[in-house]
C-alpha cells in the first residue's frame, strides 16, 4: 500500500468524529483517496465544500480532535508480483506472516470492471469430489457462488477441501473477521497439501477492526486480476465470511447518516455486492477468476437483505444443512442451485448427467412428502418407504460433504440406487438411458 | 454558450455543481477528471445548486472541477445497424471498445458512420409529410428499416427532395423537406431522440388485437400475452426467472428482440452473445442474432447507467415499431432499476417511501410499461412494442414496492414460485395466482377463436378449474391422509398432475419440448383434458397413482418427440392402449 506523499500539507483540526469516520476541512482532495489519521489509514467518501468525511478503517477510539491528517493523493493499490504466492497480508496488502515486503508493480485496487462483450462463456468443469456438488450443482470456472450456510456449519473446511481438490494456478483467500482458529484452520490446511506456494491470502481476523474488512475483498481480487489477466491463470477466490462484509457496510453507512433499507443495510449492498462479485470472469486469453464465498445465515433464513442480494447476483447458491436422518452435513439439492452447470453437464460429463440429477433429486423430494405424512401419523404406501429408505442412503452416499469420488463414480452410484429402490417409470427418465445404463440384474 | 460549473461536493456518484448559468431538470454535463470527461445528468437543482448522477465512478474527482453542461438531454442515435449490436445502458457501442477492461470516459458510437446502405427512396417531391413518416428504405438484415421523417419534427413538412437508389452512408443528405416555416431541412439516415420521452408520432393506439407466441405451453395457452401488451414475472432468485426470458427471447413471435440486461450477472448476457449468433429464429430461419439488440448495463457496471438503460432499449423499441415492425422488449430486471432509483433518492436525502424506495416509485414503472403498446402508423401499418419485465423482490415477497408498483401496470402476471422450484416444475410459474387479463378482452377472445377454435378460451378457464380442483383434492388429502378420503379425490387430484407434468411443465433444455407450437399446444390439451373427463375406476389410492403416473410418463415421453413422428406416434398407441385397459370416455 503506498504511503502519504512528502510534500502534502498535514491538517490537525477535526470537525467531527464518529465510531467510524472523522470529518475535517481540507483542500484539494479526491474521492476513494486514503489517507491517515492519528497514524490509522482512513478513506475519503464524502466531500462537501471544503468539509471532507474519511472513514477510519480502524475505528475512531481515541482519535483526538486535533489529529494529525495527511492525504495520500491516491486510492488504495497493491504492489503486485509474483511474490505475492505464498504469502499471507493484511486488509491493507501488508505481510502479516514476517516475511519481507512486496516489490511489483503498483495496482489500485477495485477498478473497472471488464467488458461484458470481451468476457467468454464459462465452460470448464472444476470437479471439487464432493457429489452434492459436482453431481448437482457442478462448478464451472468463471462462476461466482456462495455457500449459504449457519454458521455452526463446517464451511470453511468444506471450502478449504474444494480449493485443496480443483485443479487451478492460484488459490486467493480473502478472510473477513475470520476466527483466529479458522485462520490457523487455513494455513495449516494449505501448508499440509504443500499447496502454499500456489496461495495467496488477505486476513481480517475477528481480533483486527470490523470497517478494515472493507479492504479485503478489493485486495484479494486485485491480486487475482493480476495472476488471471497479466498470467493468464485460472485463479479461485475464497471469500468468508460475506456477512460480516456486509455488516461493516452497514455500519459505515449508518454512522455517514444513510437511511437504511431492508434488515438496517444500505439500499446501495446489491450494488457493493456486485461489485466484488462480478469480477468472476472467464477472460478470451485463458486466464479466469472463480468466486467461491461464504454467507453465514441466520436460522437458515434466507430472505435477509445480504443472503437475498447476493443470491440474485450469484450465479447460485450451495446450501449446507445438517440431515438428521443420515446424521451427515449435506449440500441440500432443493435450495442449492449452480446456475452455469448447463454449460458443462452432459457435454464435459456423461451424457446421462442431467437426467440423472433430475430424477435422483426428484426421488428425494418425494421421500421429503412421505416424511411429512410419517411425522402427520399417516400409514406409508410401499412407494414411501421405498423412497424413505432411499432418501437415506441418497443422503449418506452422496449428498454428504464427506464424499470424494469422480463425477462418473456419482452417476453409477445414482443408477445403482434407482434399481435398488424403483423401477425405471418411477424415475421417469429417458428410455434410451434407462436402456443403456439401467444396471443388468445379476443373472 | 453553454452553462459552466464547479464541483462543490461529492457522494459516491451524486456530485453537487456550483452553476454559473441556467441548467435544466435531466440536462447532460462533462465534469472534467484530469482530462477525462465523465458524462453526468442533472437530477435536482437548488439555487445555483445543481445535483447531477455521474454515469461513471468518480473515484479521484476533485472539489473544483470544472464542468460543461451540453444543453441537451440523454439522447440515444436511432439508425440502420442497430440490431445484432450490443451497447451499454448510455448506447454505447461495448463491440468497438479496445480494452479488456472498461475505460472511464470511452464513448463510442452506436452507430457504424462508414457502413453503405443500400437505399430505396419511398418518398416522393411535394409529398406532405410528418414526423415518423416514411421516406425510404434500406435493407438491416432481411428487414426492411424504414428511413423516416425525424421525430423531433413539429408540423407537417413538404417533400422537396429524395435521395435516387443508390448506397448511402448513414450521414449522407437523403431528402430535404421544406417545413411549415418555408425553410429547408437536411435529412439523414440517423437520428435522436432523448430517451426519457416517449415516441409519439402515431395514428392511434387501439386494444391489443392479437396473442404473440411463444412456444411456451403456460404461457401462450393458459396465460397469454398480447401482441403490444404488457406482462411481468416476479420470482425469487433459482426458480428460472433467466431461463423463462431466455426461452421468450429465443421464442418469441417478433421481428425485434431488444434485451435490457439491466443490473444483471455479465455471464446471463455473455450466454446470449455466445447463443444467439448460434440459434435460428423459428419463425424466419435466420439467425437470431441478426433481431435481437442487446443493451447490456450488468451489475457491477455504474448504477446511474443502468437507470437510463431500460429506457434506451424501450426508445429502440419505439423506433422499430415506428417502422410498422413487431418489437418485444425484455427488462431483467426491473427491481435493479428501481434500486438505481432508490440509491440516488438516498444519496440526496429525500423523505423515503416503503422501503426507502422513492414515493414516486410507482408513477415511474407505470409511465414506463405505458410506452408499450400496438399503433397504427400515419399510413395505416401498425406495428407493436411488447414489454415483459422481471422482478427480482427482497425475499421472495410479492409484498414489495416493486412488484406492488409492477402489478398495477402489466397485464400478464406470471409468478414464478419457490415451492414449484424446488419440486423442479419448471417453469415454475404457479398456474393458480398467475393470470392474464388479456383472456378477458373480446378482441383477444375473438382472435383466438379464430386462431385455435373457437371456445378455446372456455377450454383454458375449464383447464384451471381442473388445476384449482385439483390443488384443494391435495390438501383434503394431506390433511385426511390418503385412506381417509373417497376415490374421486384421488382421481381428481392426479388428472390435475397429468395436466401439470404433461402439459404446464416444459425442459427449455429440451430441444424438442423446449418450443410448442400452438397447434401442438391444441393437440396435447384436447388429449389431457380427454383424459380429465374420462371416468376410471380403482381398487385403491396406490393403483390409481401408478396407472396415472404410467400416464403421465407416457405424455412426458411424447412431449420429448417430434410431433407426429413414429416415435410419438408410438407413444400414443401406448396411451391409448393405456386408456383402454381402464377409464370410459
Amino acid at each position: 500500500m503506498a504511503s502519504p506523499k512528502a510534500f502534502k500539507k498535514i491538517y490537525t483540526q477535526l470537525e467531527a468524529i464518529t465510531k467510524a469516520t472523522v470529518s475535517l476541512h481540507a483542500q484539494g482532495v479526491s474521492n476513494d483517496e486514503l489517507a491517515t489519521v492519528e497514524g490509522r489509514l482512513a478513506q475519503v467518501v464524502k466531500t462537501k465544500g471544503d468539509l471532507v468525511t474519511l472513514q477510519v478503517f480502524a475505528g475512531t477510539e481515541g482519535i483526538p480532535t486535533n489529529a494529525e491528517v495527511s492525504f495520500f493523493g491516491a486510492p488504495p493499490t497493491l504492489k503486485v508480483s509474483d511474490q505475492l504466492s505464498g504469502r499471507f497480508f493484511n486488509a491493507y496488502g501488508n505481510p502479516i506472516d514476517g516475511g519481507p515486503e512486496i516489490e511489483g508493480m503498483e495496482r489500485e485496487v477495485g477498478g473497472p470492471s471488464v467488458n461484458p462483450y470481451k468476457r467468454r462463456q464459462p465452460s470448464e468443469l472444476i470437479p471439487t469430489g464432493i457429489a452434492g456438488i459436482d453431481l448437482n450443482n457442478t462448478l464451472v470456472s468463471g462462476q461466482k457462488i456462495p455457500f449459504f450456510a449457519d454458521p455452526d456449519q463446517p464451511y470453511n473446511q468444506v471450502m478449504a477441501d474444494v480449493a485443496m481438490r480443483a485443479d487451478v494456478d492460484k488459490i486467493i483467500l480473502g478472510g473477513m473477521g475470520l476466527s483466529n482458529d479458522d485462520y490457523l484452520y487455513f494455513r495449516h490446511a494449505f501448508e499440509g497439501a504443500g499447496a502454499l506456494d500456489r496461495i495467496v491470502s488477505f486476513v481480517n481476523t475477528t481480533e483486527d477492526p470490523p470497517v478494515e474488512r472493507l479492504l479485503v475483498p478489493d485486495m484479494a481480487l486485485a491480486a487475482a486480476e493480476y495472476f488471471a489477466v497479466d498470467k493468464n491463470e485460472k485463479v479461485l477466490v475464497l471469500l468468508t465470511d460475506m456477512t460480516l462484509y456486509a455488516d461493516a457496510l452497514s455500519i459505515v453507512s449508518n454512522r455517514m447518516d444513510q437511511i437504511p433499507s431492508k434488515d438496517a443495510m444500505p439500499g446501495s449492498l446489491y450494488s457493493d455486492l456486485a461489485k466484488i462479485y462480478e469480477k468472476a470472469v472467464q477472460l478470451p486469453t485463458g486466464g479466469s477468476i472463480t468466486i467461491i464465498a461464504v454467507t453465514t445465515l441466520n436460522d437458515g433464513d434466507i430472505t435477509h437483505a445480504i443472503p437475498d442480494n447476493t443470491g440474485y447476483i450469484t450465479e447460485g447458491q450451495l446450501f449446507l444443512r445438517a440431515d438428521p436422518d443420515s446424521g451427515k452435513v449435506i449440500v441440500d439439492p432443493f435450495r442449492s442451485l449452480s446456475r452455469l452447470k448447463q454449460n458443462v453437464q452432459n457435454k464435459k460429463t456423461r451424457e446421462d448427467h442431467s437426467q440423472v440429477m433430475n430424477a435422483s433429486v426428484r426421488l428425494y423430494a418425494d421421500a421429503q412428502n412421505a416424511k411429512t405424512k410419517q411425522e402427520n401419523g399417516f400409514d406409508l404406501s410401499d412407494y414411501d418407504i421405498r423412497c424413505l429408505d432411499y432418501a437415506v442412503e441418497y443422503a449418506t452416499r452422496l449428498l454428504s460433504i464427506d464424499v470424494n469420488i469422480t463425477i462418473t463414480e456419482m452417476l453409477d452410484t445414482a443408477w445403482e440406487l434407482f434399481a435398488k429402490y424403483f423401477s425405471p417409470a418411477e424415475t421417469g427418465i429417458r428410455q434410451n438411458l434407462i436402456d443403456k445404463y439401467w444396471p443388468k440384474k445379476a443373472e | 454558450m453553454n452553462t459552466k460549473g464547479k464541483v462543490t461536493g461529492i457522494v459516491s456518484n451524486l456530485v453537487t455543481v456550483q452553476t454559473e448559468g441556467p441548467v435544466a431538470e435531466n440536462e447532460l454535463c462533462f465534469i472534467d477528471l484530469d482530462g477525462t470527461n465523465l458524462l453526468a445528468e442533472v437530477i435536482k437543482v437548488n439555487g445555483n445548486k445543481a445535483s447531477v448522477q455521474v454515469f461513471e465512478s468518480t473515484r479521484g474527482l476533485r472539489g473544483g472541477a470544472s464542468v460543461e453542461f451540453l444543453g441537451r438531454m440523454l439522447e440515444v442515435s436511432l439508425g440502420p445497424g442497430l440490431l445484432g449490436g450490443v451497447f451499454d445502458g448510455l448506447q454505447n457501442d461495448l463491440t468497438t471498445m479496445s480494452d479488456v477492461f472498461l475505460k472511464r470516459g470511452e464513448y463510442t458510437d452506436p452507430i457504424d458512420r462508414t457502413r453503405l446502405w443500400d437505399f430505396k427512396p419511398l418518398a416522393a417531391p411535394g409529398d406532405k409529410v410528418r414526423a415518423s413518416d416514411w421516406l425510404g428504405e434500406v435493407k438491416e438484415g432481411w428487414l426492411p428499416h424504414k428511413i423516416m421523417v425525424p421525430f423531433k419534427f413539429e408540423g407537417e413538412y413538404t417533400v422537396k427532395s429524395v435521395a435516387p437508389e443508390g448506397q448511402y452512408k448513414v450521414d449522407h443528405t437523403i431528402a430535404v423537406l421544406t417545413g411549415p416555416d418555408g425553410e429547408d431541412v437536411e435529412v439523414t439516415m440517423v437520428q435522436k431522440w432523448p430517451v426519457k420521452v416517449a415516441v409519439k408520432g402515431y395514428k392511434d393506439k387501439p386494444r391489443p388485437q392479437k396473442i404473440m407466441e411463444t412456444g411456451v405451453r403456460i404461457i401462450d395457452s393458459f396465460n397469454p400475452i398480447a401482441e403490444g401488451g404488457t406482462g411481468f414475472i416476479p420470482g425469487p432468485f433459482g426458480c428460472g426467472k433467466t431461463v423463462l426470458q431466455h426461452a421468450i427471447a429465443k421464442q418469441g413471435e417478433a421481428d425485434i428482440i431488444v434485451m435490457a440486461a439491466c443490473g444483471e450477472r455479465a455471464n446471463e448476457v455473455v450466454e446470449i452473445f455466445t447463443e444467439f449468433p448460434e440459434l435460428i429464429d423459428p419463425y424466419t430461419g435466420r439467425k437470431l442474432m441478426e433481431r435481437t439488440s442487446i443493451i447490456c448495463n450488468t451489475s457491477n457496471m455504474p448504477v446511474a447507467a443502468r437507470e437510463a438503460s431500460v429506457y434506451t432499449a424501450m426508445t429502440i423499441c419505439e423506433y422499430y415499431r415506428a417502422m410498422g415492425l413487431r418489437c418485444l422488449l425484455l427488462a431483467d430486471s426491473t427491481s435493479r432499476w428501481a434500486q438505481a432509483l432508490r440509491e440516488m433518492s438516498n444519496r440526496m436525502e429525500e423523505l423515503p417511501g416503503a422501503d426507502a424506495f422513492p414515493v414516486d416509485l410507482s408513477a415511474i414503472i407505470s409511465n414506463f410499461y405505458a410506452r408499450a403498446g400496438m399503433v397504427v402508423l400515419n399510413n395505416g401499418q401498425k406495428g407493436a412494442v411488447t414489454v415483459i419485465g422481471t422482478v427480482s423482490p427482497a425475499g421472495g415477497n410479492l409484498k414489495e414496492p416493486v412488484t406492488e408498483s409492477t402489478k398495477k401496470a402489466a397485464r400478464c402476471f406470471y409468478s414464478l414460485e419457490q415451492a414449484r422450484a424446488d419440486q423442479k416444475r419448471y417453469p415454475a410459474v404457479n398456474p393458480i395466482d398467475s393470470y392474464s387479463k388479456y383472456l378477458e378482452y373480446p378482441e383477444i377472445i375473438a382472435y383466438l377463436d379464430e386462431r385455435i377454435e373457437e371456445g378455446w378460451v372456455q377450454k383454458i378457464i375449464k383447464s384451471k378449474m381442473l388445476i384449482r380442483r385439483g390443488k384443494e383434492m391435495a390438501d383434503q388429502i394431506n390433511i385426511l391422509g390418503d385412506d381417509g378420503v373417497p376415490m374421486s379425490y384421488h382421481e381428481a387430484f392426479w388428472k390435475s398432475e397429468v395436466l401439470d407434468f404433461a402439459f404446464l411443465q416444459q425442459d427449455a433444455f429440451d430441444a424438442v419440448d423446449s418450443v410448442c407450437p400452438m397447434e401442438r399446444q391444441k393437440y396435447m390439451l384436447d388429449l389431457i383434458l380427454d383424459i380429465c373427463e374420462r371416468k376410471f375406476s380403482f381398487d385403491n389410492f396406490e393403483v390409481c397413482r401408478d396407472y396415472f403416473k404410467n400416464l403421465i410418463n407416457i405424455l412426458r415421453q411424447m412431449n420429448y418427440s417430434e410431433f407426429h413422428s413414429a416415435q410419438f406416434d408410438n407413444y400414443r398407441g401406448q396411451l391409448t392402449k393405456l386408456l383402454e385397459e381402464n377409464g370410459k370416455s
